[in-house]
């Protein structure tokens, strides 16, 4: 079924190839324009709380040192143009082995794919779905009061699915969320970084007690992981908290990256971050009010922190979170999730979140 | 124990001959094994004659043959076609040790001390019993001379056991000598074969014909059709002399006054230099010569150094010149690049020099040993003692991988490349008699190591050129390889026809070839190149238990395996 969407992105597609051609027809060097996908490239919009992109682009122009990557942006292009007319979808890493067929022009490693294909979704302006892809990527795992409801795809009835009934287990956030809708009567969903951290809370039945919704990101959390907190967020106005370790990398690849964005996808960031999500810890103030065990910084850590001061829109907004990264490199060390444990294995549940939940004045923005 | 008297002692002190002394101590003057002592004796004749001729101003002709009559048993005969010496001469000349023209003078030549030519009869007299025959003609209507000599060992004196004229018709002028002697032949970089070969490529005026014990018959022919210009004689410069020299020179002098003694014996004395050269020594300048006492010369000597005495002339000297010396070694190496450089005369204790350098680089030479290094003293190859050699040390201490070789810390270089250096000088500064080392003069070793950086910097921008080029072609293929897929990604996205599937390849490589232009091409280009010379000496000798190019232990890994390392380092990184 090819919707009018896709249409639109067929012919762009086709469009970009005949404005190449066209080129190449008079003797003149085709060029490929894009948008620049980098935080340089990306304002915060305070109004709608998220990183939107500007209008700076880069052009490759075909030369002998871009050819290769110039043909493998054509190949890509083709690929989706295909999996568009023919209804069908690929994972970046299938999309990575069929290059395989390209000769010369194969990737030698996925990340050169998913870079090439990162490109042509910013060229497009549309989110990776829409040309045919989907990330290969697990998405979050879920627990507690929520009931989704999904599509059988074969019989086109709904499925109700109970959130609280995977026992040890949880459910799993398709890569695919748009179609999802939610009932629940939560209070509030909390995103953690660690599954470790997740398996605690769930075992405990934590969100039975505090009436929530639990999600494991496991690291920086996926398009969809985002989307259906931001889902959650909108249509169901649940607050959405973050819970993730003490470090540069927890506040500024994850919690800014779920709030507000990346600036490597700035063009798909307005759907796919939560402006409204707020961050409770484990702040730099936290280690020293619970007097947590901690890890010195490394180099990578103070880079980061020293790279966020100067470069992220968001920090630079900010106030808080600049004092909180500047307490952080003076203090020299970093704390993770599970340092709570030091005082007794279930001090997080029992003391930490309720105390935290409780005090907003402790939370950063 | 029984104590001896003075006297006792005294009845074995006596008068120790040179000639003793060298039977003792013949390793000094590089005789000491039979390889190594045939080398020699080739080598004392053949500067010699060279020697002879360029000051007579003949252009040289040489002959030379070595023939093998036992197992470690040879005969030498050198000919040369010099001006000869007058009879009464020849058994000084051949037949005593430290006598000679060239160590009382300070003029470019091979030869110094007298010694050399004298030893090579004393070894093989030590060696074989038999005494050297010696044949030399002065002059077209003259008869020719021959003797036979030996060496008195307790007196230092010759012993003519036989002499004759001969008649020697196919010869005007020239002599000819004879050595038996013990050695060894053997092939290989410190050979008879490459000795001859390297001194063929710095005195490209002369023409040596050579027969090696093997009955190969090598003719080098003159290459340059003038003598290199005449060695003028220089009088010692004040800033060269020793103490004891200053002292022996007071003693003999003619000069009535120190003044007169100053301005008659050294080189840049004037009136007034020799004046102020009195005042900073405290002496005056009507003081007579014969009168000084070792404390004065000693005031003398140090007043010396206080004097500001401008530099020696250097017209004196005649470097090889920098055309002559890469035209030599292109006749040697097959090579993409060569360069060269003569540095403008330079000072040490008072002696002039001028060295000069010459690089072949690429071509048929391999990569991945240290360079080959040739060195050269007054157009005397070097193969002994490369170790011990100012040269090598400047190699050693030159920054080569700014200029495109590798190099671990402090040691010779490794690539394609042969590095040649000649030192010229009214007196070059050997580490021993055997002539084989150069000592390290800081001021030498600062020339040595300027004119290694300029010829550094020439290879460098050739290496340069050559890895652009390499990478130009690259990057030509890398266009061939991609532009099919570029053509053919485009036929699907638009369904272009076979025809214009095409013209878009077409198209795509006039756009890209046109903005890249010509590619050159680097290629070895080299007439001169002499096939049979530069397989002279290469055959490696198996029992090469003494040579000198001692494999170098390689600690620091190749650099191309280093930055693959680093590259990979930073990948990890960027994963992260």
């Amino acid at each position: 079924m090819t919707t009018k969407k896709d249409i639109n992105v067929i012919a762009k597609i086709t469009e970009i190839a005949k404005g190449i051609y066209g080129k190449i027809k008079l003797i003149k060097q085709p060029e490929l324009e894009m948008p620049i996908r980098a935080l340089s490239n990306v304002e915060y919009n305070t109004e709608d709380g998220y990183f939107k992109q500007l209008n700076n682009k880069k052009t490759r122009t075909l030369t002998a040192s871009t050819i290769k990557t110039f043909a493998q942006t054509l190949r890509m292009m083709n690929l989706s143009k295909k999996l568009i007319e023919t209804d069908d979808i690929a994972t970046k890493r299938e999309a990575y082995y069929v290059s395989k067929n390209w000769g010369d022009a194969r990737f030698r490693e996925q990340p050169e794919s998913d870079t090439v294909m990162d490109d042509i979704e910013a060229m497009m302006g549309v989110n990776r779905e829409q040309i045919g892809f989907i990330p290969g990527e697990k998405g979050g795992a879920v627990a507690g009061k929520l009931t989704v409801i999904d599509i059988d795809k074969e019989t086109g009835k709904e499925l109700r699915i109970d959130c609280t009934k995977f026992g040890a287990g949880a459910y799993s956030i398709p890569s695919s969320v748009e179609h999802l809708q939610f009932e629940t009567n939560a209070k509030f969903v909390l995103a953690i970084e660690t599954a470790g951290m997740f398996e605690r809370l769930n075992k405990h039945k934590y969100w039975k007690n505090e009436n929530c919704v639990i999600i494991a990101m496991s690291g920086v959390p996926t398009r969809a992981t985002r989307r259906f907190m931001r889902k959650l967020s909108d249509e169901n106005k649940l607050p959405v908290y973050v819970f993730t370790d003490g470090d540069p990398y927890g506040y500024f690849s994850i919690y800014r990256t779920l709030k507000v964005g990346s600036g490597n996808a700035a063009h798909i960031n307005e759907f796919f971050c939560v402006p409204k999500a707020k961050f409770i810890g484990v702040t730099p103030q936290d280690i020293e009010d619970y007097k947590l065990p901690t890890h010195p910084l490394k180099e990578v850590d103070f880079k980061k922190i020293k790279d966020v001061l100067n470069n992220d829109p968001f920090c630079l907004h900010h106030k808080e979170w600049q004092k909180a990264l500047k307490q952080m490199a003076k203090m020299r060390v970093r704390v993770e999730q599970q340092a709570f444990s030091a005082h007794s294995l279930n001090f997080v549940m029992e003391k930490y979140l309720p105390d935290k939940l409780k005090n907003s004045k402790t939370w950063l923005p | 124990m029984v104590q001896k008297s003075a006297e006792e002692l005294a009845k074995k002190q006596r008068d120790i001959s040179i000639a003793e002394f060298f039977e003792k101590n013949r390793h000094l003057l590089g005789f000491d094994n039979p390889r190594r002592s045939l080398l020699t004796a080739i080598k004392e004749g053949v500067d010699n004659a060279l020697d002879a001729c360029e000051e007579a101003r003949i252009l040289p002709e040489l002959n030379i043959e070595v023939i093998q009559l036992g197992e470690t048993r040879f005969k030498i005969i050198m000919e040369d076609n010099g001006p000869g010496i007058v009879k009464e001469q020849l058994p000084k000349i051949f037949a005593k040790l430290l006598y000679g023209s060239k160590f009382h003078k300070l003029a470019q030549s091979r030869g110094q001390q007298g010694i050399g030519i004298s030893a090579a009869v004393l070894y093989g007299q030590l060696t074989t019993g038999k005494p050297a025959v010696i044949t030399s003609k002065t002059g077209r209507n003259k008869p020719a001379h021959q003797l036979k000599l030996k060496i008195d060992t307790t007196t230092n004196k010759p012993d003519v056991s036989d002499d004759r004229e001969i008649d020697w018709s196919e010869k005007d002028h020239g002599t000819r000598i004879e050595i038996d002697l013990e050695g060894s032949y053997t092939k290989g970089r410190q050979s008879v074969d490459e000795y001859i070969k390297e001194t063929a490529i710095v005195n490209p005026h002369a023409t040596i014909i050579y027969t090696n014990p093997e009955a190969q018959q090598f003719i080098f022919p003159r290459a340059a059709e003038e003598l290199p210009a005449e060695a003028k004689e220089i009088k010692l410069h004040p800033y060269g002399v020793e103490l004891g020299t200053l002292i022996k020179m007071l003693e003999t002098t003619d000069a009535k006054t120190l003044q007169q003694f100053l301005t008659t014996e050294f080189v840049r004395v004037g009136t007034g230099t020799a004046k102020e050269i009195c005042q900073n020594s405290s002496l005056l300048p009507n003081t007579k010569p014969a009168k000084f006492s070792r404390e004065m010369a000693e005031q003398l000597h140090n007043g010396i150094q206080k004097t500001k005495i401008i530099a020696p002339p250097t017209d004196c000297i005649s470097p090889i010149t920098n055309e002559l010396l890469e035209k030599g070694l292109r006749k040697e190496i097959n090579a993409e690049f060569y360069c060269s450089t003569t540095r403008p005369p330079a000072v040490y204790r008072g002696n002039p020099f001028i060295i000069e350098a010459a690089l072949a680089y690429g071509g048929e030479q391999e990569g991945d040993t240290t360079v080959r290094v040739m060195r050269f003293a007054n157009r005397v190859p070097l193969l002994y003692q490369q170790g011990a050699c100012a040269i090598t040390n400047s190699i050693q201490n030159t920054a080569w991988r700014s200029y495109g070789l590798q190099q671990s810390k402090n040691s010779l270089p490794s690539g394609p490349c042969t590095i040649l250096v000649h030192m010229s000088s009214v007196w070059v500064p050997f580490t021993s008699e055997s002539k084989e080392a150069l000592a390290h003069y800081p001021e030498i070793v600062k020339e040595i190591k300027r004119a290694l950086q300029e010829c550094g910097r020439k290879l460098a921008s050739f290496v340069n050129k050559k890895r652009r080029i390499k990478e130009e072609g690259k990057k030509r293929s890398y266009i061939e390889k991609y532009i099919p897929h570029v053509a053919d990604a485009l036929k699907e996205l638009i369904g272009l026809d076979d025809i214009n599937t095409k013209k878009v390849e077409d198209n795509l490589y006039e756009i890209l070839e046109h903005a890249r232009g010509e590619l050159e091409e680097i290629k070895i280009d080299n007439p001169e190149y002499d096939k049979e010379l530069a397989k002279i000496g290469k055959e490696q000798d198996d029992n090469d238990d003494n040579y000198e190019d001692e494999k170098e232990v390689k600690t620091e890994k190749p650099i191309k395996e280093r930055n693959e390392n680093k590259i990979t380092e930073e990948k990890q990184k960027t994963l992260i």
